[in-house]
């Protein structure tokens, strides 16, 4: 019989002990490994970034979880990324208090600054849009979420003057 | 924006919030706080279950099922067995993603303390050990400030082992997830915290009986939960006396959209639709005029001018044809097309769908096409049939749980209140709405459009081959 080959990434060389102590916390509160999936994939895409097909071998092997089961949990989510990212991925939301006052000339606004649409990366690396499901501050709308801030009362001037700060600030980090 | 706190009784859930810096343990039980879990803890878990059956309380999360009955179908020890470690979980179901509802985020993030000890009394009624707050992942401050509330539950001795010098221990924590709006449905939010692909489950079991890892669970709103350290520290009779109507309490009342002053407002249960509107939310903003609006967040029916002296709990808005839902209005002004505010709700339900059903996980997104087609000017008149039909392909009993009757909702009662807007753009094929789209076909609805309304359209369509004012209509 023909062998398969098949990819097997072996999570004590691959995630590191701060990522591995992590996600063993987290499973160490829930009553089975595999009710740490999640929060394993938000450590691991934490320190870098996006989840690869490594990575999500990695935590299937470290959690004893099938890996079509973790894979269909990391594409059920919306702040998983399966894919590589840019330093900033902004979730601009399209949901419809912001759709009723203005999100869609904000949307526009960023789409020129950016020359990028929903989905895309920057080609500097720097900025991903995504369009993001209620981000509820409805009564400040439109709102976007940048990493952990959100940003309210937007206009297509002030989304795009929170970008340009953005942008300065990551030259002057490195 | 009532975002300062007051101490108006009649404002249990809100007189404490402080959404610059919430009250510390310290300034919390100073204020009143933990009193409730105080009261709970003294009397028997099944004495706390009558006092909540009896107060009335029922769920603000969007169905509005009696709390206390809700509780009542677990499976309960016998008064004196209360230091038999139960395997139970109480689930505080903070994944707040319904658009148009922001109400739960208020109370997460201005009153951390208050939720902690509204699982304390839930916990302890149902014998729970070990609960969970289920928190949506955007909500990173609402994180931050609650595991710094447990943290300061756990040092003084309100969470952990033998809580209070009592027999009763329990463990809290909180799990955030990642995005995803089907996590609100209670078996989906049971099937996420297992590490599974969140999936709504089929009933029965009901969780109750067997949720959380195969354990009796109860998962309950945040708001719901907030009332209790309430109802347990001032009683019943004062629960009740806090609103004149049908229902109990006060509830969180919200309003968005282009509103003179958008924002949340804790009242007695059951002021008017028009209270809220114009009273709270201070009316239309300057040159816009009220369309309609959706009762309490995305998955409602729309309502109109003629409903606004609707109470709005329960039963009330029930009788005119919608849910109270969330209790936050989303508001259509004159000027925003009702299509387009359809198609913009039905694209979220149709990305959210989780898939598993057929009715859902195809009809939304053919709802999106047609409803897509219709706003872009090119839908014919069968296509309101098609969208008829839609709305009973995907209505209750068709589905596998409630997103997508959820979703049905205010398209089907766009297409009664707003037919004419749907007919405009399908007969003149363009949306009036916009303002970069012309009329392609002006036959039929002409009547509905002012003598130089209609030059303009013909003018500025006078440059394309295709026009012809005899075109044939739309779908013949």
């Amino acid at each position: 019989m023909e062998k398969i080959n098949t990819t097997v990434i072996d999570y004590q060389h691959y995630l590191t002990a701060p990522e591995i102590a992590a996600i063993e916390h987290e499973a160490s509160i829930m009553e089975t490994r595999e009710a740490a999936g999640i929060e394993a994939l938000k450590v691991v895409q934490a320190h870098r970034g996006w989840i690869s097909d490594e990575s999500l071998f990695a935590i299937s092997d470290l959690l004893s979880v099938p890996i079509a089961q973790l894979e269909g949990v990391a594409t059920f989510y919306n702040l998983i990324y399966r894919q590589p990212v840019g330093q900033y991925v902004i979730h601009l939301c399209d949901s419809i208090a912001c759709h009723l006052t203005g999100a869609d000339s904000v949307f526009v606004a960023i789409k020129q600054y950016l020359n990028i649409d929903y989905g895309q990366t920057t080609t500097d690396g720097k900025f991903t849009l995504l369009s993001n499901a209620c981000l509820g501050g409805c009564d400040k709308a439109p709102v976007m979420m940048i990493g952990i801030e959100h940003y309210q009362h937007l206009s297509p001037e002030s989304a795009v003057d929170i970008l340009q700060q953005l942008a300065a600030k990551g030259e002057v980090n490195g | 924006m009532a975002e300062h706190s007051s101490n108006h009784p009649l404002k249990p859930l809100t007189q404490w919030v402080n959404l610059q810096q919430p009250l510390s343990f310290d300034d919390y039980c100073q204020a009143g706080g933990y009193q409730g879990s105080k009261v709970a803890l003294q009397y028997s878990p099944n004495e706390v279950l009558e006092i909540v059956k009896n107060s009335g309380l029922k769920g603000r999360g969007g169905a509005g099922f009696p709390t206390g009955m809700k509780w009542s179908f677990v499976p309960m020890f016998t008064d004196g067995d209360e230091e038999v470690l139960d395997n139970k979980y109480l689930v505080a179901n903070a994944d707040e993603m319904e658009p148009g509802t922001f109400k739960d985020r208020f109370l997460l993030e201005g009153v951390p303390h208050q939720l902690v000890e509204a699982i304390i009394i839930a916990a302890y009624t149902i014998g729970a050990n070990k609960a969970y707050i289920f928190l949506r992942g955007e909500y990173y401050l609402a994180a931050k400030r609650l595991q710094d509330a447990i943290d300061q539950a756990y040092q003084n001795n309100w969470l952990g082992e033998k809580i209070q010098g009592s027999s009763y221990s329990m463990d809290l924590y909180i799990h955030c997830s990642a995005g995803r709006y089907i996590c609100g449905e209670e078996t989906a939010l049971i099937n996420a915290l297992e590490g599974k692909r969140a999936i709504p489950r089929a009933k029965p079991p009901f969780p109750q009986v067997s949720g959380l890892f195969g354990k009796p669970t109860i998962v309950n709103n945040v708001e719901t939960l907030c009332n209790l350290p309430h109802i347990l520290k001032n009683g019943i009779a004062w629960f009740q006396a806090i609103s004149p109507n049908s229902d109990a309490g006060s509830k969180i009342y919200s309003a968005c959209g282009r509103v003179k002053n958008p924002g949340l407002w804790e009242l007695p249960m059951g002021p008017t639709l028009g209270e809220v509107l114009y009273d709270y939310a201070g009316g239309m903003q300057d040159g816009l005029k009220f369309r309609g609006l959706l009762p309490g967040g995305a998955s409602t029916d729309f309502l109109v001018a003629e409903h606004l002296d609707t109470k709005m709990d329960f039963d009330s808005i029930a009788k005119v044809g919608s849910r109270l839902g969330t209790g936050g209005l989303i508001v259509l002004d004159d000027k925003n097309c009702p299509v387009a505010m359809v198609l913009n709700l039905m694209r979220f339900f149709a990305q959210e769908s989780c898939g598993w059903c057929t009715p859902c996980r195809d009809g939304t997104p053919w709802a999106v096409e047609v409803l897509t087609r219709i706003e872009h000017g090119q839908g014919k008149i069968k296509d309101l049939e098609t969208l008829a039909k839609l709305c009973d392909f995907m209505w209750i009993g068709k589905t596998h749980c409630a997103l997508a009757p959820g979703a049905v909702e205010p398209l089907r009662s766009a297409l009664k209140y707003f037919h004419d807007d749907f007919l405009q753009h399908i007969e003149h094929g363009c949306c009036h709405y916009n303002p970069s789209m012309t009329a392609k076909r002006t036959k039929v609805s002409q009547a509905q459009l002012t003598q130089s309304e209609a030059e303009q359209v013909i003018s500025a369509n006078s440059t394309q081959a295709s026009y012809s004012p005899q075109s044939p209509k739309a779908g013949q």
